[in-house]
C-alpha cells in the first residue's frame, strides 16, 4: 500500500504537471514560476484547512465545520482588532488558534464523551459556529478600512520572494508531516481508523485520540480564519460559506481513504494543489463559473472512484499473493 | 504440500466407523453429497466427504469445531461451489451456483446466528427478498401479512406479523427465523446449531416443530454439539473430524461413547512439540471472578512456565473471560493478583503495563491495522519504549521489528509492506510477535491456531512451547481437543459460563474434557 500511495503521489504530480501544460497552452503565462507561486499562495489556506481535515479523516471522523470555525473565529478576530487597534498582532493570531481550538474540542468532546457520530456532531455545530459568527456581528461586516494595516498586511509581506502565506502553509506542512509520522499522537491516528478494535486492544485510547485530532483540525481552522479575513480584507457571516467540502475533496483527492487509517501529508498537500490549479485555470481560459463548479465537481467524483479502485487493487494483491505462496510451497 | 502432510499425519489415528449401516430399509435419499471436497488456499476444509438426507429422517452432523460442518451448509446453501464431488437431489445431480439457486432446489437453512433486522416487521423478515407482489409490482401487505401469520400459527405462535422485530425476545426471533426458512418451499431444512441460545423449555417448542417437520416428509440436517439433543431428535448421525466423514450410522444403535470416539480419535502426541518445563511459582490467581452475564465464580492460578489451556464450548465464556483478564471488558466481582499483587485491571493498557497480553481469536477484527506496515503493527503497543523523547524512531521500531520477525520465522517481502499483504499464518505471527514485544508475563492465546495452515500451525506450536521454556506464563484457548491436550499442563474446561473443571495433564484424556464441556458425566 505504501508504495501505491507513493505511486498515486507520483502520479498526482504528473497530472497536475499535465494541467498546468495543458492550460499553458491557451492561457500563455500559466506555467509562469511567478504565476505558479501565485496559485500556491492562494492555495494555502486550503492546504492548512485539507491538513487537519485528513488528521480528522484518519481516524475514521469527518469535521465538517471547519469553515464555519474559520468564519467564526476570522470574525472574532477581525472585530478585535477594529474595536481595539492597540492590540499587537501575535496576540490576536493566538486568540485565533486558540478560538479554533476551543471550537475543535466542543466537537471533539462531543464525539469522545457523548459517542455521537462525527458527521452529525459537526454538522449541527456548522450551523451553530456560522450562527455564533451572525450573533457576534449582528450580521454586519467587518471592512478593510476598519482593520489597522498591520493586521491586514502581515500575510503580504514578501520574504525571501515569497509572501508570508505561503511560508505559514509550508511550515504547517512541515510541522503536520512531523506530527502525523514522528509521534506517538499520529501512529495512533492511523492506528484508530485503520482497525479501531485492534488499537484499543493495543492500548490506544481512540477517543482520546479523535478529540485532539478534532481540536488540531479547530486550531488550523482557527489560524485559517485569520489567514483568510487579512487576505481578502473583509469579514462578514458567509465567508468561505462551503469551503469544508473543499477540504474534504482535497483529501480525498489526495487518496486520504475516507474509510480512515490510510493517507499521507504529501497526498493531501497534493489534492489541495490539485483543486487550487483548477480553480485557477478555468477562469483564465474563460470557463463559466457555474461550469466550473460542475467541473470541479465531476474531478471530485472522479477522485473517489479512482480511490476506491485502488483500495479493491489492493486486495486483489492479497489474493494473487497467497496462491503465489501456495504453489511455491 | 501443506495438505498432504496433514492427511499423512491424520491417517495414523483415522478409521471410519460405519456402525449400524447394516440397518435395512434404504430408501432413495432425497439429498446426496458425493465425495464433496473443499479446498481453500493452504486448508482443506472438506476432504472426500458423503452425506445423505431421508425424507422424514432427522439426520445429526455432529464433529468439533473446525471440523467443517459449517463449511458443508455453505456448500448446501449455494455460498460456497465445492471443489470437488457432487451433489444429488432426488437422483438429479444439481449445481448450486447461488443461494438463489440452492433455495430454487428446496434447500433452506436456519442459521447459527440468525440473520435478521431489527428494525423490519416481522412479515418483512419473512419475506425479505421473496415478498409477494402485488400486479403492479409493489409489495403486497396484506398477502404478506397473512402468509406470515399462517407460517407462525403452523409453529404454534400468535406472533404478531405487524410489529417490529426488535420488540420480540430471543426466542421469538428464532421462531422467525425458522418461519423465514420455511417460506420458500423447500424440503431439505437445515439447522446449524439452532439451540445455542435457547433455553430448556425453548428448546421442547423447537424440537415439537422439529417433529411436525418431519411428519410433513421433509428431510432435516441438525447441527449440534449436545448429545442429549441429538439422541432426542436425530435418527441417523454423521460424524466429521476434520473435514472428513469419520462415521456415519443409526443413533438408536449407537451408544454415545462410540460417538465421542469419533469425534477426538486420534494419535495426538506425536503432532506437539510439547517440552517438559519445570513449573515456577505461581505468577497469577483469579479468585471468583463473574461478570453480569457471562461467566461466573472463575478461579484459577497460572505459574511461571504453565501453559494453561481453556477448553469449551462456543459460548461458554472462555473469551469472555480473556477479555476480563486484559481490561477489554469488566468483571463484576472477583480478585485478581499478579505476583502476589492485587491488580485493578481497568483497560487494556493497565494490562499491558502490568504485563499481560492477549493475542485475540480474530486476528482481522481485533488483532492488525491491516494498511499499516508490519513493523508499525508490531511497535504499536510498544512505542513508549521504540520512541526517544516524545518521537517515534523508525530505526528503533524496525529493529524490533525485526527481532521478533526471525525469531517467528516471519516470511514477508519487507517488514514495511502493509501487514493485509500477508498470509494468514504470517498474520498471526506479526499479532504474537507485536504483544512478545512487550515482554509479557502472561500471554493469552485466543485459538491461536484457528484458519492457519497445518505447517504454520506446527511452528505456532513449537513457538508456544519455547515461551513457556522461557518461563513465560500462558493461558491457551482453544477449541481443538488436539491442541489442548497436545499442549497444555492442565486444562480449565468452561460450560456455560461456570467451570467445569480443571483437570491435570495425567488426568487428561479426550473423552473427560468433551464430557465436562458438553454436560454429559
Amino acid at each position: 500500500m505504501k508504495k501505491l500511495l507513493k505511486h498515486r503521489e507520483l502520479l498526482l504530480v504528473g497530472i497536475i504537471a499535465i494541467m498546468v501544460a495543458g492550460f499553458a497552452t491557451r492561457a500563455p503565462g500559466f506555467a509562469t514560476p511567478g504565476n505558479l507561486a501565485n496559485i500556491f499562495n492562494d492555495t494555502s489556506i486550503l492546504i492548512i484547512l485539507a491538513l487537519g481535515q485528513m488528521t480528522v479523516i484518519l481516524t475514521k471522523s469527518i469535521d465538517l465545520s471547519v469553515a464555519a470555525n474559520l468564519a467564526f473565529t476570522g470574525m472574532a478576530v477581525a472585530m478585535l482588532d477594529a474595536a481595539y487597534p492597540g492590540l499587537p498582532l501575535a496576540l490576536l493570531v493566538v486568540l485565533a488558534i486558540g478560538i479554533g481550538a476551543a471550537l475543535g474540542a466542543i466537537n471533539g468532546y462531543l464525539v469522545w464523551a457523548l459517542q455521537i457520530p462525527p458527521i452529525v456532531v459537526t454538522l449541527g455545530t456548522l450551523t451553530i459556529y456560522r450562527g455564533m459568527a451572525f450573533v457576534l456581528s449582528g450580521g454586519a461586516w467587518v471592512n478593510s478600512h476598519q482593520m489597522t494595516p498591520g493586521f491586514l498586511n502581515f500575510p503580504r509581506v514578501s520574504v525571501l520572494g515569497m509572501p508570508l502565506l505561503s511560508w505559514i502553509a509550508i511550515v504547517i506542512v512541515l510541522l503536520m508531516w512531523g506530527l502525523l509520522t514522528r509521534t506517538a499522537f499520529g501512529r495512533a491516528a492511523y492506528a484508530s481508523g485503520g482497525n479501531p478494535t485492534a488499537a484499543v486492544y493495543a492500548g490506544i485510547d481512540i477517543g482520546k485520540t479523535r478529540f485532539f485530532a478534532f481540536v488540531l483540525s479547530g486550531a488550523l481552522a482557527g489560524l485559517a480564519g485569520y489567514l483568510w479575513v487579512s487576505r481578502y480584507a473583509v469579514a462578514y457571516v458567509d465567508v468561505a460559506a462551503g469551503f469544508e467540502l473543499d477540504t474534504v475533496a482535497a483529501s480525498v483527492i489526495g487518496g486520504i481513504s475516507i474509510a480512515g487509517g490510510i493517507g499521507s501529508v504529501g497526498g493531501a498537500v497534493l489534492g489541495a494543489l490539485f483543486l487550487g490549479v483548477i480553480k485557477n485555470a478555468l477562469p483564465v481560459i474563460g470557463i463559466s463559473p457555474f461550469a466550473q463548479m460542475a467541473i470541479s465537481g465531476i474531478v471530485i467524483v472522479l477522485a473517489v472512484v479512482f480511490n476506491a479502485r485502488a483500495e479493491r487493487r489492493a486486495g486483489r494483491i492479497i489474493l494473487r499473493d497467497r496462491g503465489a505462496k501456495e504453489v511455491s510451497a | 504440500m501443506a495438505i498432504e502432510m496433514m492427511t499423512a499425519v491424520e491417517k495414523t489415528g483415522a478409521e471410519t466407523f460405519p456402525v449400524g449401516d447394516a440397518a435395512p430399509v434404504r430408501r432413495m435419499p432425497v439429498l446426496e453429497m458425493r465425495g464433496i471436497s473443499q479446498i481453500f488456499p493452504g486448508v482443506k476444509a472438506l476432504d472426500n466427504v458423503s452425506v445423505s438426507l431421508h425424507a422424514g429422517e432427522v439426520t445429526a452432523l455432529i464433529g468439533e469445531n473446525g471440523a467443517g460442518k459449517s463449511t458443508l451448509v455453505k456448500i448446501l446453501t449455494g455460498i460456497y461451489r465445492p471443489s470437488e464431488g457432487e451433489i444429488v437431489i432426488d437422483g438429479q445431480p444439481v449445481s448450486f451456483t447461488s443461494a438463489q439457486d440452492a433455495i430454487d432446489a428446496g434447500v433452506t437453512a436456519i442459521h447459527q446466528e440468525t440473520v435478521l433486522f431489527d428494525e423490519l416487521t416481522v412479515a418483512e423478515n419473512v419475506f425479505l427478498g421473496h415478498a409477494p407482489r402485488t400486479r403492479f409490482g409493489l409489495i403486497d401487505w396484506k398477502t404478506m401479512n397473512t402468509r406470515a401469520s399462517e407460517l407462525l400459527h403452523a409453529l404454534e405462535s400468535e406472533i404478531d406479523p405487524t410489529i417490529r422485530l426488535k420488540d420480540l425476545s430471543i426466542a421469538q426471533r428464532h421462531l422467525v427465523a425458522i418461519a423465514r426458512a420455511l417460506s420458500v418451499e423447500a424440503r431439505i431444512v437445515i439447522m446449524d446449531e439452532p439451540t445455542a441460545a435457547l433455553s430448556r423449555k425453548e428448546i421442547d417448542d423447537l424440537f415439537r416443530i422439529v417433529e411436525g417437520l418431519k411428519k410433513q416428509g421433509k428431510a432435516i440436517l441438525f447441527i449440534s454439539h449436545k448429545f442429549d439433543e441429538v439422541y432426542e431428535i436425530a435418527e441417523n448421525f454423521v460424524v466429521f473430524r476434520d473435514g472428513r466423514a469419520v462415521g456415519h450410522g443409526r443413533l438408536a444403535e449407537t451408544p454415545q461413547d462410540t460417538i465421542v470416539r469419533m469425534m477426538v480419535g486420534r494419535d495426538v502426541e506425536n503432532i506437539f512439540p510439547k517440552v517438559e518445563v519445570s513449573i515456577g511459582a505461581t505468577v497469577l490467581s483469579v479468585e471468583n471472578y463473574c461478570h453480569p452475564t457471562e461467566y461466573r465464580d472463575i478461579s484459577f492460578e497460572l505459574k511461571r512456565g504453565e501453559i494453561l489451556g481453556v477448553y469449551g464450548l462456543i459460548g461458554a465464556g472462555r473469551s469472555e473471560l480473556c477479555q476480563s483478564l486484559f481490561g477489554v471488558s469488566q468483571p463484576s466481582s472477583g480478585r485478581l493478583r499478579l505476583e502476589g499483587q492485587d491488580l485493578k485491571i481497568r483497560s487494556s493498557r493497565d494490562a499491558i503495563a502490568a504485563g499481560i497480553v492477549y493475542v485475540p481469536e480474530e486476528r482481522g477484527r481485533h488483532g492488525l491495522a491491516l494498511p499499516m506496515p508490519i513493523f508499525q503493527n508490531m511497535s504499536l503497543p510498544s512505542l513508549a519504549r521504540t520512541s526517544r523523547s516524545g518521537f517515534l524512531k523508525a530505526a528503533n521500531e524496525l529493529a524490533l521489528a525485526r527481532k521478533y520477525a526471525e525469531r517467528l520465522d516471519l516470511r514477508a517481502a519487507a517488514l514495511s509492506v502493509p501487514v493485509g499483504t500477508l498470509s494468514g499464518g504470517n498474520q498471526q505471527k506479526v499479532v504474537i510477535g507485536k504483544w512478545l514485544a512487550t515482554q509479557p508475563k502472561v500471554i493469552i492465546l485466543d485459538e491461536p491456531t484457528k484458519g492457519i495452515d497445518i505447517g504454520s500451525k506446527a511452528s505456532v506450536h513449537g513457538f508456544i512451547s519455547e515461551l513457556a521454556s522461557e518461563g513465560l506464563s500462558i493461558i491457551m484457548v482453544s477449541s481443538e481437543l488436539p491442541e489442548i491436550l497436545g499442549m497444555s499442563d492442565r486444562v480449565l474446561v468452561m460450560r456455560e459460563g461456570l467451570m467445569a473443571g480443571m483437570f491435570d495433564r495425567s488426568q487428561l484424556s479426550a473423552e473427560t474434557l468433551v464430557r465436562a464441556a458438553t454436560g454429559n458425566a
